[in-house]
């Protein structure tokens, strides 16, 4: 929470000087009745006109001179509060770009561009309001106070009844209210919810006929929202009422206990209405502090939340950036074990291999068997728990990130695409790549063909998560950017799968033709994609129960047969069939 | 506008007597509420000086004020519950219909927007309109009572004055509308550029592990640093402009109260002939009103400030109910038993007029028959489910079911025939068993569990949490695979005479896969089923296989006879062979 503090620093004179502009105003703005009883005892008392109008005057020029000041501090709460804001903004980015996989993991990337926007923008109204408001609300019920005690100190014990009183009131409401709306909020979320999954199913519901069911319990949760919103509406409908009716009735005390004081000549009928004056003065500046108290709140859950960011540690870095790229096994594992944060078990157990400049990799297994983590381990997106990870002979603990990852090209079981055009798309690897560059990893990749024949070639528009595109072309997309630019390893994770067999086979083909130095490590679950590996690893939970070729493996490893025999019986049945 | 909002209210007529009550109540609260001025400064005039304050008076009028005080509480208490009554329950029955309408149009409508489109507009804009229109119409209301009623007093006391007050609100309301339109230009930048910002991180932020990958990081803060640094400075002139109208009205009100005095003063002085007498006790009055008066002009500007914004939502939400209903059917002939038995003869149907699509389609399904659909990613295989169903309705030709048209009966009764897998799992929020019994909602646990068992989904189920009392959603943690497994067992369960399977295993892992394969030969046997998949070898069996190439069908046939054929599908079906 502190630790936010400090982006304020560059705006120290805004933070003091919005809020002493805006006591200005409220002090101008009190000023205004005192003016105002002048003219009537003075002006009128004297029958002198030229007084009346010279005060009229001045009345107005506090109007101006608070006007000028209540913008000088608006002013300086918005430059402030904005300047924080995108220091702030700017600061959480960096530093997430700096988390860990396993930080990226802890809090989910959801709830992190939650945190980025949402957050950040609710701590920046936080700042802006403290600057406009939180000075004046508690200046405006002190010097009420204040200056009903000078007046009488007797009478304004009423005050000190009722102020105490109505802040009760606001703070019973609101308790018995928050927890309320919260409920309602989950009954909207609950409506949400619904919407979102009835429109994503819309073929089953429509397929099991079952519209009406479906529109019954949307209708309960719509009615639950309105029973909420009537309940809440009930009791939260109290408070400015009530409020105005615990003033009004102190009002009528200070009245009736003033008329007595009158009486015994310990007060002036124009010192009662100025005490019934203060009177409403502390009870708007109290309704105000209400709301800044619920604006400050939900500033201060926001600003926890972004600490939480904060407070993970940015990913460890190596400092090699020089790589010996002649060292001729390229990936090497040594007795190498991995466990994910918090979990219990292994997910990788003693795993050692390598394998040399512009061979392939094959991993294969079932699912959750631990062919991705492996795979992950290797760009140092997570560090082995035991034994080393070492690309070009060096440790990957010790090699700078950037430079490590600037080698490997990563196609992701999902391919994630950006909005922008192809050619954006295709220059993430290498910002300065040429359109020939480009063109060929799209050849590669099986891509070309389509994309060639879309009117606007490379200059096509992907719209934000590739929605226009088939996901046979998606993966196609996915599969070219990780190539462009040459590099030294390429990881293709499970990413064919929605390629048929054809295009599978060609994009197989063109790999190893155009690429032939580039170390390719292939993740399936086809063993004929992997039947040319130059080495296959056969997972099964978190271990490498077989290390070989296609035909080692065959020899000696009874899962990689039943992987193995299981597809081919089903071809050679349909193959006699 | 005028329009819309008649139709927003239209919604609220059901509930009239809220509407009736919310004013009745709102006149009596704001009049009671006016008047307490007027008697504070009767009681301050009982209290003159020392030994010359008439208590009798004072008595009476403190309970009678105290009295006006909390019954004009009760009636703005009862006005607030009525005025939320009225809303509430009228976007309860707008946000309703909206459903059903989703509910009702055809999925061409729900595929043509993204989802997350309809769902604000279902959940936020309905909000919306509920504070912008209904809430809105209160807080109007009773400024419009309260303006009415300040005016009266103020006539009352001094109806020149009061003249010079009317004539000089404008200013209040021309200031406010000046800033507004000023300010209206930077505020759309600013929500441009916010949902910009928002987009950006929503794809970086969202694909964190990418950007590290392919080390992106550097030209992601670059582009994001971009945007923050246009939001900041934007920020600050829409934020500063919007926060200026409440100073600057309150100014105008000053410049107001200023004349009032002024004017008051000299007419108690009586060298203005024009303005008539005055007392410095009504000029105390006068002045109250004229403070209280102007408030409500600011409230009804910001009113219709929102009242702008519930339009525009109004719109959207009533874009959506006009649409076009799939016609209703219930009136067609129920289709009771299926013998299995399918065809197509001449159908032709295409998704937009300039592009063709099926042309000149038949085929002749017997019952029992496996109809294989293979060909390329997006070739329109899932087309032909589509019409199966009649999600979509052919453009000509005849699609006959069991010997009936299926345009002839009902799509309730034609789609219960078919048990459907689609590509892309749906598991909605709820139970296991829920989820697993959502076509057959009487189905015992012993039948849900059989169903599981029988698709191999037993073995995981028992071992989440809960088993299958377990709460799953779409991002529940559950796996692409299980939750296949379990739309599987649905099926499996709802026993139906016909099969649909569109890529249904493409996320099960081939030992997995294998399993569900042997469950589902023996969940066809007898039955007529049509299977879309790439696995050319989960179609080895079928009796007659449909290859489709760019939405035409390029041979059909079955296994042997297509390979031998030597055309499109023997040099897929090689492919996979080779390495």
């Amino acid at each position: 929470m502190k630790n936010l503090l400090k982006y304020l620093r560059n705006y120290k004179k805004e933070l003091l000087l919005g809020p002493f502009f805006k006591l200005l105003e409220a002090v101008f703005e009190l000023i205004v009745p005192v003016v105002m009883a002048r003219i009537i005892d003075n002006g009128i008392g004297n029958n002198d006109t030229s007084y009346i109008i010279k005060m009229s005057g001045l009345i107005v020029l506090l109007g101006a001179s608070g006007l000028g000041f209540a913008l000088t501090c608006q002013y300086f709460a918005a430059k402030c509060a904005y300047g924080f804001g995108t220091e702030l903004r700017a600061d959480l980015y960096r530093h997430i770009n700096s988390l860990s996989y396993e930080s990226i993991d802890k809090i989910g990337t959801s709830s992190l561009v939650n945190r980025l926007t949402n957050d950040t923008n609710t701590v920046q109204n936080g700042v802006n309001m403290f600057i406009r408001l939180a000075v004046r609300a508690p200046f405006l019920v002190i010097g009420a106070a204040v200056m009903a005690v000078t007046i009488d100190l007797k009478l304004s014990l009423v005050f000190f009844v009722v102020a105490p009183l109505i802040s009760l009131v606001i703070f019973f409401i609101m308790k018995k209210t928050v927890p309320m709306y919260k409920k309602t909020q989950q009954c909207l979320d609950r409506a949400s919810l619904l919407t979102r999954e009835n429109l994503e199913g819309a073929r089953v519901i429509r397929a099991f006929s079952r519209q009406n069911e479906e529109i019954d319990e949307f209708k309960e949760a719509v009615d639950d929202i309105s029973d909420n919103s009537i309940a809440v509406g009930k009791i939260s409908a109290i408070l400015n009422p009530v409020a105005f009716m615990v003033m009004n009735l102190g009002i009528v005390a200070v009245i009736w206990f003033g008329g007595k004081r009158i009486d015994v000549g310990r007060l002036t009928q124009g010192e009662l209405t100025a005490f019934t004056n203060y009177m409403t003065q502390i009870l708007l500046a109290l309704v105000v502090l209400a709301n800044l108290i619920v604006i400050f709140t939900k500033a201060f859950a926001s600003a926890n939340r972004i600490s939480e960011v904060f407070a993970l540690l940015p990913e460890e870095n190596g400092t090699i950036s020089e790589i010996d790229e002649k060292k001729a096994d390229i990936i090497e594992f040594n007795s190498v074990s991995f466990s994910y944060a918090g979990a219990g078990d292994y997910s990788l157990r003693n795993i050692s291999f390598s394998v040399k400049k512009g061979q392939m990799l094959g991993i294969i297994g079932g699912t959750g068997c631990g062919k991705s983590t492996l795979a992950s381990l290797i760009p140092c997106f997570y560090k082995a728990t035991e034994g080393t990870v070492s690309v070009f002979g060096v440790d990957v603990n010790d090699i700078e990130n950037e430079q490590l990852r600037s080698r490997i090209g990563i196609v992701p079981q999902k391919a994630a695409l950006f909005s922008g055009t192809i050619r954006e798309n295709m220059r993430w690897r290498k910002s300065d790549a040429s359109d020939a560059e480009i063109i060929s990893a799209l050849k590669t990749a099986q891509a070309w063909e389509f994309v060639s024949n879309s009117p606007d070639g490379l200059d096509t528009v992907i719209s934000q998560g590739g929605k226009n595109l088939s996901g046979g072309q998606k993966q196609r997309i996915s599969i070219a950017r990780a190539l462009v630019g040459d590099p030294d390893i390429v990881i293709l994770d499970d990413s064919t799968s929605a390629l048929d067999y054809k295009t599978d086979l060609a994009f197989r083909h063109a790999l190893s033709e155009d690429l032939p130095d580039t170390t390719v490590v292939m993740i399936s679950q086809r063993t004929t994609s992997l039947k040319k590996a130059d080495k296959i690893i056969v997972m099964d939970e978190g271990e490498a129960v077989g290390i070989g070729t296609h035909e080692e493996l065959i020899e000696s490893c009874d899962v990689y047969n039943e992987i193995y025999r299981s597809q081919m019986n089903e071809k050679e049945g349909s193959a006699n069939a | 506008m005028l329009k819309t909002l008649k139709r927003v209210f239209s919604y609220a007529a059901p509930y009239l007597r809220y509407f009736v009550l919310t004013i009745v109540f709102a006149a009596l609260g704001v009049s009671l509420s006016l008047a307490v001025p007027v008697f504070i400064g009767e009681a301050v005039d009982c209290c003159i000086g020392k030994g010359n304050v008439d208590f009798h008076k004072l008595g009476r009028i403190i309970v009678l004020l105290a009295s006006m005080v909390v019954a004009s509480t009760l009636f703005q208490w009862l006005m607030s519950l009525c005025t939320n009554k009225l809303s509430f329950l009228t976007i309860r029955d707008l946000r309703s219909d909206i459903f059903c309408k989703l509910e009702r149009v055809p999925l061409r409508y729900i595929d043509g927007h993204t989802k997350g489109e309809l769902t604000s507009r279902v959940i936020n804009d309905i909000e919306i309109i509920s504070d912008g229109l209904l809430q809105g119409f209160a807080q109007f209301f009773s400024g419009i009572i309260t303006i009415i009623g300040t005016l009266i007093f103020m006539m009352a006391i001094n109806f020149r004055i009061a003249i010079v007050v009317v004539i000089l609100t404008p200013l209040s309301f021309i200031a406010a509308s000046r800033i507004t339109k000023a300010s209206h230009d930077s505020y759309m930048k600013q929500s441009k550029l916010r949902g910009d910002m928002v987009g950006l991180a929503e794809e970086m932020a969202g694909n964190q592990k990418i950007v590290k990958a392919f080390v992106y990081d550097k030209r992601a803060e670059a582009r994001f640093d971009e945007i923050n640094k246009a939001y900041g400075k934007i920020g600050v002139k829409a934020t500063f402009f919007s926060s200026m109208t409440n100073p600057t009205t309150r100014f105008v009100n000053g410049l107001i109260y200023a004349a009032v005095g002024l004017l008051g003063a000299l007419g108690v002085v009586g060298k203005s002939l024009i303005i008539g007498a005055m007392t410095v006790g009504k000029l105390s009055s006068f002045l109250a009103y004229s403070n209280q008066y102007t408030k409500p002009f600011n409230e009804i500007s910001g009113v219709f400030a929102e009242l702008q914004n519930a339009v525009a939502s109004a719109e959207r939400v009533f874009a959506v109910l006009d649409e076009n209903e799939v016609p209703d059917d219930s009136d067609k002939e129920v289709l009771e038993s299926c013998d299995g038995t399918l065809s197509f003869s001449d159908v032709f149907f295409s998704y937009s007029p300039d592009t063709k699509l099926i042309e000149n389609f038949s085929l002749d399904v017997k019952s029992g028959q496996r109809v294989a659909i293979v060909g390329p990613t997006g070739c329109g295989k899932s087309t032909i489910i589509n019409l199966l169903l009649r999600f979509y309705d052919i453009d000509s030709g005849k699609i006959v079911l069991s010997g009936k048209e299926i345009n002839s009966v009902t799509r309730d009764s034609l789609r219960s025939c078919f048990g459907m897998v689609l590509q892309e799992t749906w598991v909605f929020t709820g139970t296991v068993a829920e989820n697993i019994a959502y076509g057959a909602p009487d189905a015992t646990r012993e039948q849900i569990i059989e169903a599981a068992k029988s698709v191999y989904a037993h073995g995981f189920i028992k071992r989440l949490p809960n088993a299958y009392d377990t709460v799953i959603s779409e991002d529940c943690g559950l796996s692409q695979g299980q939750k296949q497994l379990i739309c599987l067992a649905r099926i499996m369960l709802m026993d139906p005479p016909m099969l649909i399977l569109d890529e249904a295993t493409s996320s099960i892992d081939l030992r997995t896969e294998l399993r569900i394969q042997r469950a589902f030969v023996k969940l066809m046997e007898g039955r007529t089923s049509f299977v879309i998949a790439h696995r050319l070898s989960t179609i080895k069996n079928s009796d007659i296989i449909l290859v489709m190439k760019h939405g035409n069908i390029i041979e059909q046939g079955d296994h042997e006879q297509l390979l031998a054929k030597g055309g499109f599908y023997a040099e897929l079906y090689n492919s996979q062979f080779a390495s």
